[in-house]
């Protein structure tokens, strides 16, 4: 029954998307108040019905209902609960209900914190949400429906591959997925701008907070990916440029690009079509990294022709909404005006230049993701494209984009002055160099790229600190403290995220240069010296879990005679799917992580053991983590918790001047 | 199993070797296998879902492993065993492309789009600026005072 319940919701879901989808739109184009009033009650509405969809197939999932195909498929009785529930997007079908699951939720946000908008503008974004909601619930009720029944029913389920069974599956799907879907607002408000042909800098300061949230959920959502790999894997990498790693990256970096040019658009009214594109861009790979991970066909091209009814589905769906944007963007783009004038050396176009290097990197990764596909679909051989493809072509773009970062916000609005910058700047990126020769003496050799990188990272970081200088220094307020308080809140959110990436980029650098690795053969008793520790295999005993048995080895680890930590790695084997599965042991620190997996074992108490000493490893995913706390900053702006009626009357004078100027409604904010 | 066949003789090989107490390394000659690791870390496992065969621990990989470290060891350049490769299981096994006719696109497209991207902004931006000032000379006396007051307050705004 509860199944049915589900299905049912599903198309009742369905039904509310389309009412959504069609009528407030429609309103907003005849001027009709009753119908634009509609947007809100339908979107809740639509979300009520998902959401009771969401919870019977959590239902069944908890329950053991084997007589649902999909649990069937990716659950087991002896699954232990918490996995049983994460299981709900272990697959295609459930992953599209969690997408659309999302959808709703960031629906409903809009209704709530859209209140100081225009009635239009709410109508059609939320219009343009429900048309993105209808295209997903068509998918899955039309071909890959969760709540299908299995006749007769299984005994039990064939199991959760073992590989997610890990908490990094409760956690990091929801929170990509938040990303994914949020590049949908800002997605829906460039349409929605379209469509009402007014794209003016209001549009954007509206945009701009929503597209900074899903870009934190999003940048969050790769850090624990990346880091879910680094120890589920065994093998100890943090990014394999996996296709599906990639789905995730381009939608990151055309947000990013986003973000910046959002910021021209807002305070100068300027490059308005390009931020409407990159809008329109970034959802649409949102929406193929969705797709790409979840049809299969990055596994074979031929996974399309098993099943043909998704992937036409697919790709005409993303064909619909592309397509369908573009042409609104065609058609509606060329009548918005040129915003504010600027130089060619301004804070603009170095805003600019990092949106074409930004898009260019991106552009790199869908080509490398993508050009085997097509290759083999085309008939003209099987190419894979790795890791050394994109060390070569993606990092040099990048390099330029980081150096760039340390200069763009140095780099006045409307003129900068070449001369000036470089005399702001000179001695830091100097600093930087020195710094990063000083790095290398703590290890026994350099190189080139190491040193390339690691002045890289230190001048993110340290442009970001003199910057701080500068604006502390120029600072009306008497005293430092005050003048660190009068700076605001996202512009210390943007320093923020620039020196995460320097912290990311001294993680990256120091870990691929310094990193020491060794694989032994142990027997018990045995040590193993690797860099300044001493491995001693201490013993071995049998493991049971819930639905696993494997071997548990314990290590003791020393340095210099003195106890470090002792460390347990594992070898699994899952009861169901009879699937080995490494378990690696890591002793995380600030500077170094000890990381441990065992290999094959010939005989008891014998295994070949890998041992890897990773300096700084860490820093990747704290410099993530910075970056996001950066986003957190500056969507808490002192601009965005401003009350409404000084919003609006600064929306008035902005959208009735041709020269839009936030700066002048207040001064303390910049960038 | 070839690979532990390989280990097997290599334990046999290194045990008057090993210290009492001390673990046996699997590799005797360490720079030999950051060679071996290097090119194996680009070529690709044929029966897995991407991976290298310097990551996967499948057998087929450990085997190609061990054949990448005798040809090795008999001096082969690691540039002859990528080729020896590509004859073997064809373009598939590299992840480093091979430049050619066919790949072209993938090489040089990212640096092709890029130059073509900073010359169509410059250009865009001299356009534009030359574009805003016709505009701006076309702006009455009154207008030229409003802006010039709009513009020097926003001087002092920004930045």
């Amino acid at each position: 029954m509860i199944p049915e319940i589900g299905h049912f919701a599903l198309i009742m879901a369905l039904a509310m998307a389309l009412l959504q989808g069609v009528l407030p739109i429609l309103g907003a184009a005849i001027g009709n108040a009753t119908l634009m009033s509609l947007s809100r009650p339908v979107a809740r509405g639509q979300f009520v019905f998902v959401a009771i969809a969401f919870a019977c197939l959590a239902q069944n999932f908890l329950g053991n209902d084997f007589s649902v195909l999909y649990v069937a498929q990716h659950s087991n009785s002896h699954l232990p609960t918490i996995y049983r529930f994460a299981a709900i997007w272990g697959g295609h079908e459930g992953s599209l209900l969690l997408w659309t699951f999302i959808l709703t939720i960031w629906t409903v946000a809009v209704t709530l914190f859209s209140k100081q908008l225009p009635e239009e503008m709410v109508a059609r974004v939320i219009g343009v949400m429900g048309l993105v909601s209808v295209g997903f619930l068509l998918f899955m009720l039309f071909t890959s429906n969760p709540f299908e029944r299995l006749i007769p029913a299984a005994a039990d389920g064939r199991d959760l591959t073992p590989m997610l069974q890990d908490p990094g599956l409760v956690i990091h799907p929801p929170m990509l997925y938040m990303g994914y879907v949020g590049t949908s607002v800002a997605f829906a408000f460039a349409v929605a701008a379209l469509l009402g042909g007014k794209l003016d800098a209001t549009w954007a300061r509206w945009s701009r907070p929503w597209t900074t949230v899903a870009w934190v959920f999003l940048t969050i959502g790769i850090m624990l990916g990346s880091w879910w790999a680094y120890y589920e894997l065994g093998w100890g990498g943090w990014w394999f440029w996996d296709p599906v790693e990639n789905a995730s990256f381009m939608p990151w970096l055309i947000t990013t690009a986003l973000i910046h040019s959002l910021a021209v658009t807002e305070k100068r009214g300027a490059f308005k079509n390009w931020t409407v594109f990159l809008a329109i861009v970034g959802f649409s790979l949102s929406l193929l990294g969705t797709f790409l991970v979840r049809s299969g066909v990055l596994t074979s091209v031929h996974a399309f022709a098993v099943d043909p009814a998704r992937g036409v589905f697919i790709l005409s769906f993303l064909g619909v909404v592309i397509g369908s944007s573009l042409i609104l963007f065609a058609w509606r783009a060329p009548k918005v005006g040129l915003g504010g004038g600027f130089d060619l050396v301004s804070r603009e176009s170095m805003l600019l230049l990092n949106n074409v290097l930004l898009s260019v990197a991106g552009a790199a990764v869908f080509l490398g993701t993508l050009y085997p596909l097509f290759m083999d679909a085309l008939g003209m051989g099987k190419f894979s494209v790795g890791p050394p493809y994109f060390e070569a072509v993606f990092a040099p773009i990048m390099a330029i984009a980081v150096f760039l970062m340390g200069v763009g916000p140095f780099a006045r609005w409307k003129q900068a002055s070449v001369a000036e910058m470089t005399k702001q700047l000179g001695a830091w990126l100097a600093a930087s160099v020195v710094f990063a020769v000083l790095i290398t003496f703590a290890f026994d050799h350099w190189s080139a790229p190491i040193i390339g990188g690691l002045t890289l990272g230190v001048w993110s970081l340290l442009s970001s600190l003199a910057y701080l200088v500068t604006r502390v220094r120029e600072s009306d307020a008497a005293g430092v403290w005050p003048k660190l308080r009068a700076t605001s809140r996202s512009t210390y959110g943007m320093l923020l995220a620039h020196a995460g990436i320097g912290i990311f980029i001294l993680g990256v650098t120091l870990v691929k240069g310094y990193e020491v690795s060794s694989e032994v053969l142990m027997h018990l008793d045995e040590t193993a010296k690797v860099g300044n520790y001493t491995f001693r295999y201490l013993r071995s005993e049998e493991v049971t879990g819930p639905n696993y048995r494997g071997v548990r080895v314990a290590l003791e680890v020393t340095k210099n005679g003195a106890n470090v930590t002792a460390l347990y790695p594992e070898k699994r084997v899952y009861n169901v799917q009879t699937m080995n599965m490494t378990e690696s042991a890591i002793d995380t620190g600030l500077f170094r992580d000890l990381y441990v997996a065992l290999g094959e074992a010939s005989v008891k108490d014998e295994w070949i053991v890998r041992i890897q000493i990773k300096p700084m490893v860490d820093w990747i995913w704290y410099g993530c983590l910075l970056m996001a706390l950066g986003g957190v900053l500056a969507v808490t702006d002192r601009r965005y918790r401003l009350p409404v009626q000084r919003r609006q009357a600064a929306a008035t004078t902005e959208s009735a001047t041709s020269q839009p100027e936030s700066a002048r409604v207040d001064p303390s904010i910049s960038f | 199993m070839p690979g532990k066949l390989f280990f097997s003789i290599l334990l046999i090989l290194l045990l008057p070797l090993a210290h009492a107490g001390e673990a046996t390394p699997t590799a005797d000659d360490v720079e030999l296998e950051k060679r071996v690791m290097a090119v194996s870390g680009e070529l690709r496992c044929l029966v897995c879902q991407n991976q290298t065969i310097a990551d996967s621990h499948a057998d087929l990989a450990i085997d190609l492993r061990n054949q990448v470290r005798e040809k090795l060891r008999q001096g082969m350049s690691e540039q002859q065993i990528v080729d020896f490769m590509v004859t073997r299981y064809g373009d598939f096994v590299l992840y480093r492309p091979l430049v050619k006719s066919s790949t072209w696109l993938l090489w040089f497209g990212p640096f092709v789009l890029l130059l073509l991207a900073l010359g169509f902004l410059a250009f865009q931006l001299r356009q534009r600026r030359s574009a805003m000032l016709r505009e701006e000379s076309a702006l009455s006396a009154d207008e030229h005072a409003q802006a010039a007051s709009l513009l020097s307050e926003t001087d002092k705004g920004a930045q």
